[in-house]
């Protein structure tokens, strides 16, 4: 894929920003030209907290796009605010810990919720539509799941939860490798790394069970494939 | 210099605003919290702490506009930074600057509006940083597409508003402010027509009585006169704009700052299937550069199509530039406090 | 040189002055200019003045000067003196700049302790736009937003702003009031109020001024109203910060 467009959505506090960061910044380090931009509200906490990406070979035009390549679920909650980025063919990452198996149900992973959609609705709803859509891959198809929390809390530690997400992600876009990855977080993170070398270590197994998991269930699929490399 | 003479970085447009500044020799900043401008101040502090310059959280936006102006009196390059409403009360002092020829720099990352409205993103405070105050509007106003042209444009309102002492915006917004990619840091004094003339205003040998208030009429005509000149003189130097495309396409898509962008990137893909669209971003909104818009206009069949996150802003000033021209068609893609993707822009513009 | 002959820093272009006669604007300035001749700072002075009667002192002095906005004087010069410290700054404005428009700037600074010196004219009114009620303007004067006299219940009492400032500005600043009754003791706190500056601290005077233009007084008229209402509500004196008045 030439140009990812990768939306991720959780609760404030799990790490969205953080491993969305990671991942532009990781992008970057490798050549790719890269775009972060938060999603940001009046809540300094609370609230669901979004974040684009976008990793290019060529140059980036807007940070909001509308329809996703992928999109990261972290939370029940975020679904609903990431909806409307889901298009027929975007592949989709969630945390099975946290979320049940979602009901494939037209457009929808099935699950409703009460937060508003994003501004970035305002098209679609005006009747807005994309010309040139693919053929739909089945959502079921294009569905991963990782049980990252569950993992996080009995293996290592709750709060790498979101570096096996991110493993997950890389793995699935395959843009990064996991040294890249590595650099990367002993570049954000020397500080807290120094501190405390553990920290470093169960980053690292973060990544890299998030990056194995996913990257068995990629192998094994070929429309996920298909879905991830349009 | 505190860094090399050129760095590869990728970070946010706040923090490149802050780098810039103290690219540029800034020595202080007077600043007011307000979303989402408020890590320029952070960042600030922070180069501030490190290299002596100085810094003042203030009490509101007029104290920061109106302690920035003390500061550039003395021959100080100081700036201050806002967004919304902040801007609303910022016009007080630009009013002043504008009135008293003081280089007064300001940052502007636009929010939503009106009033409190959001502290994401919007285009809507255009016809506030071009034209707000009691005045005639004889500001630099930058438009900036990317944390480059962030980087450069802050340095270069900097310098043009000493130059020809007219305040200075540059005009960026909460896309730009929060998100991060990459750009190239650079010491501008290696760099030709980089100096910036900062000569103090007051506290020199001569002493100075500066009026900001007229008894009559006339006398404030004659001033006003040297001024409009002044500015007019100018325009031809100031105003800058990026063209893409050439004669004899069929449409011209207009857009400014982030969605200049978008439909940069959406043209691009229509001269790529080779749909003659062509494409023109002001830079300067402030002075408009309307005789390239014309020029622009008249290769693409008199054909415009004006997307902005505002209700006709950008629009206004574009029929403006273009009222002596006999159009074919003037679309607008409209999307007041609303972001504005490349897909969208395509839809729009395709056949 | 004797305090009734000009001070060495005035402008003699500028003189006469423009204000109306019987205006204290001119003893208040006459005061600060001595005490800047006093002090031997001219050279580094910079005098701002707000808008309101008080603009017409923009060419006063021989010293660098400027007119700025109604109530933003105070921030001009506080970002004057933090970008060249040496430089030594008065802000002059009257009592709607001072304690209306402007107030959060003059708390604010006292509250940072900015070593700049304020002066606010007190004449108990907007003189220069007609003759407004001030927020210093005594319970029941008669102004034209206040035809029938002040009513202090709808109103709330006149404003009184060394005091106000007592519990706001440091302990090493220096508040004030003086009144052009009283020039000689004027020019001593405006004195001390540069000296306070030159030490590094924020120093602020009020001069309970004179406007016989907009009060409707002639001579004797002027001077009751200044010396007997004026002066039994504001008191005149030294007030430390943080404390209560100690020289009534």
């Amino acid at each position: 894929m030439r140009h990812w467009k990768v939306v991720a959505a959780g609760e404030g506090g799990q790490g969205v920003q953080s491993m969305a960061e990671s991942l532009a910044l990781a992008g970057y380090r490798e050549g790719w030209k890269a775009l972060y931009m938060p999603n940001f509200g009046i809540e300094q906490r609370g609230g669901v907290s979004l974040a684009y990406v976008q990793l290019s070979r060529a140059e980036i035009g807007s940070p909001k796009f509308l329809t996703a390549n992928l999109v990261i679920v972290f939370s029940r909650r975020s679904l609903e605010r990431c909806r409307q980025y889901i298009g027929s063919r975007t592949a989709i990452l969630y945390d099975s810990s946290s979320l049940e198996m979602p009901a494939v149900a037209d457009q929808v992973i099935g699950l409703q919720s009460y937060e508003t959609s994003a501004p970035e609705a305002y098209p679609l709803r005006t009747g807005f539509k994309p010309a040139g859509e693919k053929v739909e891959i089945p959502l079921d198809k294009r569905l991963v799941a990782v049980p990252a929390a569950e993992l996080a809390r009995q293996r290592l530690h709750p709060r790498v939860f979101n570096m096996i997400i991110l493993g997950a992600t890389a793995a699935l876009m395959d843009t990064v490798d996991l040294g890249g990855l590595k650099e990367t977080l002993e570049e954000r993170f020397s500080r807290y790394f120094k501190r405390d070398p553990q920290l470093r270590e169960q980053n690292f197994k973060g990544l890299e069970l998030g990056f194995k998991l996913a990257a068995r269930e990629k192998n094994q699929r070929i429309p996920l494939q298909e879905a991830l490399t349009d | 210099m505190e860094f090399r003479d050129e760095e590869r970085v990728f970070i946010t447009g706040n923090e490149v605003v802050a780098r810039a500044a103290q690219a540029a020799g800034a020595g202080y900043l007077f600043g007011y919290p307000i979303t989402p401008q408020n890590e320029i101040m952070h960042h600030w502090r922070h180069i501030a702490s490190q290299a002596g310059r100085g810094f003042l959280q203030t009490e509101d936006e007029l104290s920061a506009g109106f302690a920035t102006l003390g500061a550039v009196l003395t021959g100080k390059i100081a700036f201050s930074a806002t967004a919304g409403p902040g801007t609303i009360l910022f016009q007080e002092p630009l009013s002043m600057a504008e009135a008293m020829r003081l280089p007064l720099v300001i940052i502007v990352q636009q929010r939503g509006g009106p009033s409190t409205a959001t502290v994401i993103y919007s285009q809507q405070e255009v016809t506030l940083t071009c034209f707000g105050g009691n005045g005639e509007g004889l500001r630099i106003v930058y438009s900036t597409s990317s944390h480059q042209e962030l980087y450069d444009y802050t340095i270069k309102a900097f310098r043009n508003a000493w130059k020809y002492r007219f305040p200075a915006i540059v005009l960026g917004d909460g896309y730009q402010a929060k998100m991060r990619e990459e750009l190239i840091l650079y010491d501008p004094s290696s760099r030709a027509g980089s100096r910036i003339p900062n000569e103090p205003i007051i506290g020199g040998e001569q002493v100075v009585h500066m009026q900001n208030a007229f008894s009559v009429e006339e006398e404030l005509g004659e001033k006003l006169l040297i001024d409009l000149e002044d500015y007019n003189r100018a325009i031809p130097v100031l105003v800058e704009h990026e063209f893409l495309g050439g004669a004899g396409g069929r449409l011209l898509v207009v857009a400014h700052g982030i969605v200049g962008r978008a439909a940069r990137q959406a043209v691009k893909e229509l001269q790529a299937r080779g749909d003659r669209v062509n494409f023109f971003r002001p830079i300067t909104l402030r002075p408009f550069p309307e005789e390239h818009l014309v020029k622009a206009c008249q290769q693409s069949g008199n054909a415009v199509l004006v997307a902005e996150s505002a209700e006709g802003q950008l629009g206004r000033l574009v029929r403006l530039a273009l009222a002596d021209q006999v159009l074919t068609s003037f679309r607008s893609y409209y999307r007041p406090g609303l972001g504005i993707t490349s897909e969208e822009i395509l839809e729009e513009a395709r056949l | 040189m004797s305090e009734l002959s000009m001070p060495r820093c005035y402008n003699r272009e500028s003189k006469p002055h423009r204000f109306c006669p019987g205006c204290g604007h001119g003893l208040v300035l006459k005061a600060l200019g001595m005490a800047i001749d006093e002090l031997d700072i001219s050279s580094r002075m910079v005098f701002a003045c707000d808008i309101g009667c008080s603009l017409l002192a923009w060419n006063f002095f021989s010293v660098d000067s400027l007119q700025t906005h109604h109530g933003r004087t105070l921030p001009v010069v506080v970002g004057i003196k933090r970008a060249r410290p040496e430089l030594v700054t008065v802000a002059y404005m009257g009592d709607g700049g001072g304690y209306a428009i402007g107030l959060q700037h003059l708390v604010s600074t006292a509250l940072r302790n900015d070593p700049v010196t304020v002066i606010v004219v007190n004449n108990t009114t907007y003189a220069m736009t007609g003759g407004q009620m001030a927020p210093t303007t005594l319970e029941g004067q008669h102004t034209k937003t206040s035809p029938g006299g002040r009513d202090i219940e709808e109103t709330g009492a006149p404003f009184k702003g060394p005091e106000s400032l007592i519990g706001v500005a440091p302990p090493e600043s220096y508040l004030a009031r003086g009144t052009v009754a009283n020039v000689i003791r004027l020019k001593k706190m405006i004195r001390k109020g540069l000296e306070r500056q030159l030490r590094g601290d924020f120093a602020f005077i009020e001069a309970l001024s004179t406007c016989p233009t907009n009060w409707r007084t002639d001579a004797a008229g002027t001077w009751g109203f200044l010396e007997h209402e004026m002066g039994a509500y504001y008191q005149v004196g030294e007030m430390a910060a943080g404390r209560e008045p100690i020289t009534p």
